[in-house]
């Protein structure tokens, strides 16, 4: 088998192939790691590989991972190969590489979350998460580069850079989690992890052509997720299908008695009702969301969408959530009031990056001017403001009112649909730099994710299209949003997997035929 | 009402407890809390602050916490959080203590203590405002240039304490002078270990306690308060109030104002000093942590915990009285954590009265003493009862039964009081005849002072008495040799 | 909650709060910038939410604790391993001015 079709393979396709004996972990590791030596802009030397500096990472270079733990994927993945040789039993994505998104802690690999704060830090213990998938034989190849410390739809407020989209490499891949989603686009990763918190997932899961999903709140452990909003934090995996999606969601689900906000009631079964259909299905279009801020390109690409659900049988509804519009405000209170709390801890105390002062306190404030970047500096701003003496009432605990006004919202939709859909987000993949120096214009792109954020609901991004080329731009992904009831994840899959069959899109950015698409995949040839 | 002592002024107290809890592990994880281990022994992400690590609350000290509410007569609330209180310290490992806000576990308690006033005991009842759970920081070492670490002052942390579960008792300003703040805080340590829920050590820091104080003219509105840190023991409590309080009347009385400030006990200098001015004082920015979801309970659970309350000491004290205990003994016996030798001791056949004159005496003052601890004296309700028998038998003088109570506690416990006295050859001589024998030699021995008693002079008996109990090595019991001496005396005479 | 006007001194004693070193150059590019994220996220006072529950979680997970039952931790080795400056046996600090809570 070529490397150019285990890097275009899916997860469940390999796990298959590899039970089969067609080919090895080893070889499936190497293929992959073969794409991100080409392609990722990174020092593929020694045992782990260091991304290459700002300065020196080329336009053409994707730069999804901050670090890449060569040997130790290839030891686990011999490791998968020497037991199944020897008749061991074996999970199912065994030998399956994965991306994992560098908020999440690994014993012994550097974590970062995209900031100069951690740089070298070396966390003491595993994520949940990061045990449940190293219990599963997924063979972990690095870190992804992201948003710093998730802060961010574009994945430009990085510290190590910005990560390029796969489909067009002068544009951003989304973020916060824009490292994972442009390892999966490109063929680095059939699978990677990401966290959402406003949208982190899904936006970068639409901008790159791939799925992404937000799992209800408590589905996920967020022990050893680094928090950002311990509220709405959690974790989710990408893949390039949904059955892939779903599939990795099942590995890492599950009551954790580490995470006291951890769901402790049984996960459904994600596969059981996968392919149930849509037929009789009540579909809710949600109004405030189907065309506020919206380009052109993304409305027509979303309608089609919703003909087709349609056309398999779906009763399309228009549905309206009064309280939505107040979503992306309460948002921008709540998130920023929790992390400037969260943030607190890095102070060149315990871990990380100190700058030396007189003091104790200087030293502190030091530190944190000096390791946080802009974005975080003013969200850790905004959130202590919005959490002083005087401004709780009206800010923090209104914007959390809001919040359960959202979510009954939600509860009387779910009365008479089954879902509710929107696009993912208003935009495109935007250009980098575009909108860097305009933070209100950044948030706005969360517009559609964010309040299912704010409810705890899940919600998933599916590929439902691809804008026509135009003068100075290739096709474009598109992406619909599921979403449904708590602890109704199950439903948002069957929903998706039912249009991802019907449109039977390509994720492959190198078939949409653009310019600027990752060069390997235009190519269409093997890796190295 | 004036307090007599500051010059037509009324003194206002209001506590602070702090105290915290002996649970097996702290109060997000599962690491030890064991008091004086090697540094950052005791820590895992949780306690550390971690990035990514989070809390999940212990059952236990919520438990413990609302016994304690229990028996200070407050109410449980029926849901209650936790919230952030964030403020930078080098100790607090997230820069930030979980901590209750608005809603305590505990509203609304009541503490009745005992005072000596005018040489009667007054029960005086001070109200608790709440009772809610937190958690410890860690400890910070500071370094100075003569210390172990070169260069310019530095500190250094250590985690161990971080997390330990602290309850903080809030009183009502209710505390009118400074025997009653202490004898709160005595009544809340005896009640605490009575309970079981924490050693409370002050000198531990186990058991920790800043005052409200100020001072205003009778029937005025409060006075601007000011908050006293640094009292690391009961003694240092009272010595702290006093000063605190003449010097805010001295502040007034020469025309100025008393500026709301937290104060420093300089324990050696008998003053307090200006810590920090409370208007800089930190905006704490409280929030309910999103790491942790609320905590609820019913009027059933509630009467669960209840039903597991012990005797508190009010009560006990009352039982003692009642038993002919002396209430001065009585509170030494239970702030000693020794009621259960006095009742195992009863139980063997004692009597109350003497059991607790043994152990608010000779036991005391010995774990007082030295660096002895009462579970490290081995001494047994049995032990008690057997020396207090072999008194009241006439086995063994008082004087001697110290003797054999030193040679129990020599034992750590091992030998009990017959024992101890039988290889020491510590009895008294119960023997006349062996008496008599000692005090025909004594009188024949000192002619002069037998002439002297005979001659009217009673109290020279004295000296023969004592050259009786000398010749014995005290083991003659000293009101036998007397009447023995004066029935040999008055022999010799005929 | 007037933040429209938001003043440099707001900004400046925010910053002091948050434990953020800034200088007066970044104090006066942030001004507007929060001050505009304000303005637009004051909109959640135009909801009357009075009567209504602030969301804690949104399962409405109650009453979770764990036993009292020791579990590994971490050596100090492990954990000092980060630190920027250990000192014997500890996270070394500069002299720490002010006193705690």
């Amino acid at each position: 088998m070529s490397d150019r079709a285990l890097t275009r393979m899916g997860a469940a396709a390999l796990a298959d192939a590899m039970r089969a004996g067609d080919v090895s972990a080893r070889e499936v590791t190497d293929a992959h790691l073969d794409v991100i030596a080409a392609h990722d802009g990174i020092a593929a030397e020694g045992d782990v590989w260091h991304a290459l500096p700002t300065e020196q990472l080329g336009p053409d270079d994707v730069h999804a991972f901050l670090v890449v733990t060569a040997a130790r994927a290839r030891a686990q993945a011999d490791d998968v190969d020497r037991r199944r040789v020897a008749g061991e039993k074996l999970g199912p994505l065994a030998g399956v590489p994965l991306a994992l998104k560098d908020v999440l802690t690994m014993r012994g690999v550097p974590t970062t979350c995209g900031s100069r704060m951690l740089e070298g830090w070396i966390p003491p213990y595993d994520a949940t998460v990061t045990r449940r998938l190293l219990e599963a034989d997924v063979v972990v190849l690095g870190k992804t580069n992201m948003d710093e410390f998730a802060m961010g739809s574009s994945t430009e407020n990085s510290a190590y850079g910005p990560t390029r989209n796969p489909w067009d490499l002068d544009r951003v891949p989304g973020g916060s989690s824009g490292g994972s989603a442009a390892a999966v686009a490109a063929g680095m990763a059939p699978l990677a992890i990401g966290t959402d918190t406003g949208g982190s997932i899904r936006q970068p899961a639409a901008f790159t052509g791939i799925v992404g999903a937000k799992p209800t709140y408590g589905t996920v452990s967020r022990y050893g997720l680094v928090a950002f909003a311990s509220s709405l934090d959690q974790a989710g995996p990408f893949a390039r299908d949904v059955t892939d999606t779903a599939l990795l969601q099942a590995l890492i689900q599950g009551h954790d008695p580490h995470d006291a906000t951890s769901d402790a009631l049984e996960r459904d079964d994600l596969l059981a009702s996968l392919r149930a259909g849509v037929d009789g299905m009540r579909i809710g279009v949600v109004e405030e969301l189907e065309s506020a801020g919206c380009e052109p390109g993304v409305r027509t690409v979303f309608l089609e969408a919703v003909a087709t659900l349609e056309r398999l049988g779906a009763r399309i509804e228009r549905v309206s959530l009064p309280h939505v519009p107040f979503g992306l405000p309460a948002y921008y209170l709540v998130a920023p009031a929790e992390a400037s709390s969260n943030l607190a801890r890095f102070d060149g105390v315990r871990y990380g990056m100190r700058v030396d002062a007189p003091s104790a306190e200087a030293m502190n404030a030091a530190t944190r001017a000096t390791g946080f970047g802009p974005e975080v500096r003013r969200r850790i701003m905004i959130g202590t403001h919005a959490l002083s003496s005087g401004y709780v009432d009206a800010y923090y605990l209104q914007a959390a009112r809001i919040r359960t006004l959202i979510a009954r919202d939600y509860v009387a939709a779910f009365e008479h649909v089954d879902v509710l859909i929107s696009p993912t987000a208003p935009t495109v993949p935007f250009r980098l730099g575009e909108r860097t120096d305009d933070p209100l214009a950044m948030y706005r792109n969360d517009v559609a994710t964010v309040p299912a954020s704010l409810a705890g609901i899940p919600a998933l991004s599916v590929p439902a299209g691809v804008t026509p080329a135009e003068e100075g731009s290739g096709p474009l992904p598109v992406g619909l949003q599921v979403m449904a009831p708590l602890r109704a994840d199950a439903r948002m899959y069957r929903v998706a997997y039912a249009l991802e069959q019907a449109l039977s899109l390509d994720p492959d950015p190198a078939t949409h035929g653009g310019a600027r698409a990752v060069r390997s995949v235009r190519a269409g040839g093997g890796a190295s | 009402m004036t307090t007599p002592w500051l010059d037509g002024y009324e003194l206002v107290v209001g506590l602070e407890v702090h105290v915290e809890l002996t649970t097996q592990t702290k109060m997000w994880c599962g690491c030890a809390t064991t008091f004086g281990d090697e540094p950052n022994t005791n820590v895992c992400p949780v306690c550390s602050g971690q990035p990514g690590a989070l809390p999940v609350p212990n059952r236990q000290a919520v438990h413990d916490a609302t016994l304690l509410g229990l028996a200070l007569g407050g109410s449980i609330s029926p849901r209650c959080r936790f919230h952030r209180k964030n403020y930078f310290y080098p100790d607090l490992a997230k820069n930030y203590q979980i901590s209750q806000y608005d809603v305590p576990l505990v509203l609304d308690g009541r503490l009745e203590v005992e005072v000596e006033r005018d040489g009667e005991l007054v029960t005086e009842v001070v109200g608790i405002e709440r009772l809610h759970m937190e958690e410890d920081t860690g400890k910070s070492l500071h370094l100075g240039a003569t210390g172990r670490l070169h260069g310019a002052d530095r500190s250094a942390i250590d985690y161990n304490r971080s997390g330990v579960p602290l309850l903080e008792i809030v009183s009502h300003p209710d505390i009118r002078d400074p025997e009653t703040a202490q004898a709160y805080l005595r009544e809340l340590q005896a009640i605490v270990r009575t309970l079981g829920v924490s050693d409370a050590r002050m000198e531990e820091g186990s058991m920790r306690c800043d005052a409200n104080v100020s001072v205003r003219r009778p029937g005025a509105e409060l006075g601007t308060r000011c908050e006293i840190k640094n009292l690391n023991s009961v003694r240092s409590l009272g010595r702290a109030i006093r000063f605190e309080a003449l010097r805010q009347v001295q502040v007034l009385e020469d025309g100025g104002a008393i500026v709301m400030e937290t104060r420093h006990w300089d324990e050696e200098a008998g003053v307090t000093r200006t810590l920090r001015r409370k208007e800089t004082v930190t905006d704490y920015r409280y929030f309910p942590d999103p790491d942790l979801v609320e905590m609820t309970t019913t009027p059933e659970a509630v009467e669960r915990v209840r039903a597991e309350l012990p005797e508190l000491p009010a009560v006990t004290r009352a039982r003692l009285a009642a038993t002919g205990v002396p209430r001065a003994q009585a509170a030494t016996i239970l702030a000693g954590g020794m009621l259960t030798l006095l009742d195992d001791a009863v139980a063997a056949g004692a009597a109350a009265p003497a059991v607790a004159n043994w152990l608010a005496g000779e036991v005391t003052g010995h774990v007082s003493a030295g660096d002895a601890t009462l579970e490290g004296t081995g001494l047994t309700g049995a032990h008690l009862a057997e020396l207090v028998a072999m008194v009241d038998e006439g086995a063994l003088s008082s004087t001697m039964a110290k003797q054999v109570l030193a040679g129990v506690f020599e034992s750590a416990g091992t030998k009990g009081p017959r024992a101890v006295a039988a290889e020491g050859g510590l009895e008294q001589i119960g023997d006349d005849a062996a008496l008599g024998a000692v005090i025909d030699e004594v009188v024949a021995a000192n002619a002069d002072t037998v002439a002297a008693v005979r001659g009217g002079n009673e109290k020279a008996i004295g000296a023969l008495v004592g050259q009786v109990m000398r010749a014995t090595q005290g083991r003659a019991d000293p009101k036998r040799t007397n009447e023995l001496l004066q029935r040999a005396i008055a022999a010799a005479d005929g | 909650m007037s933040s429209g006007a938001l003043s440099e001194d707001e900004v400046r004693h925010v910053a002091t709060l948050a434990r953020l070193a800034l200088d007066d150059a970044e104090i006066t590019a942030l001004t507007p910038q929060l001050a505009a994220i304000l303005s637009y996220a004051e909109q959640v006072g135009e909801v009357a939410a009075d009567d209504v529950e602030p969301m804690t979680h949104p399962l409405g997970l109650i009453d979770v604790y764990r036993d009292d039952v020791r579990t590994p931790g971490l050596s100090a080795d492990d954990v000092l391993a980060a630190a920027p400056d250990p000192q014997v046996g500890r996270f070394g600090v500069p002299r720490i001015v002010e006193e705690g809570a």
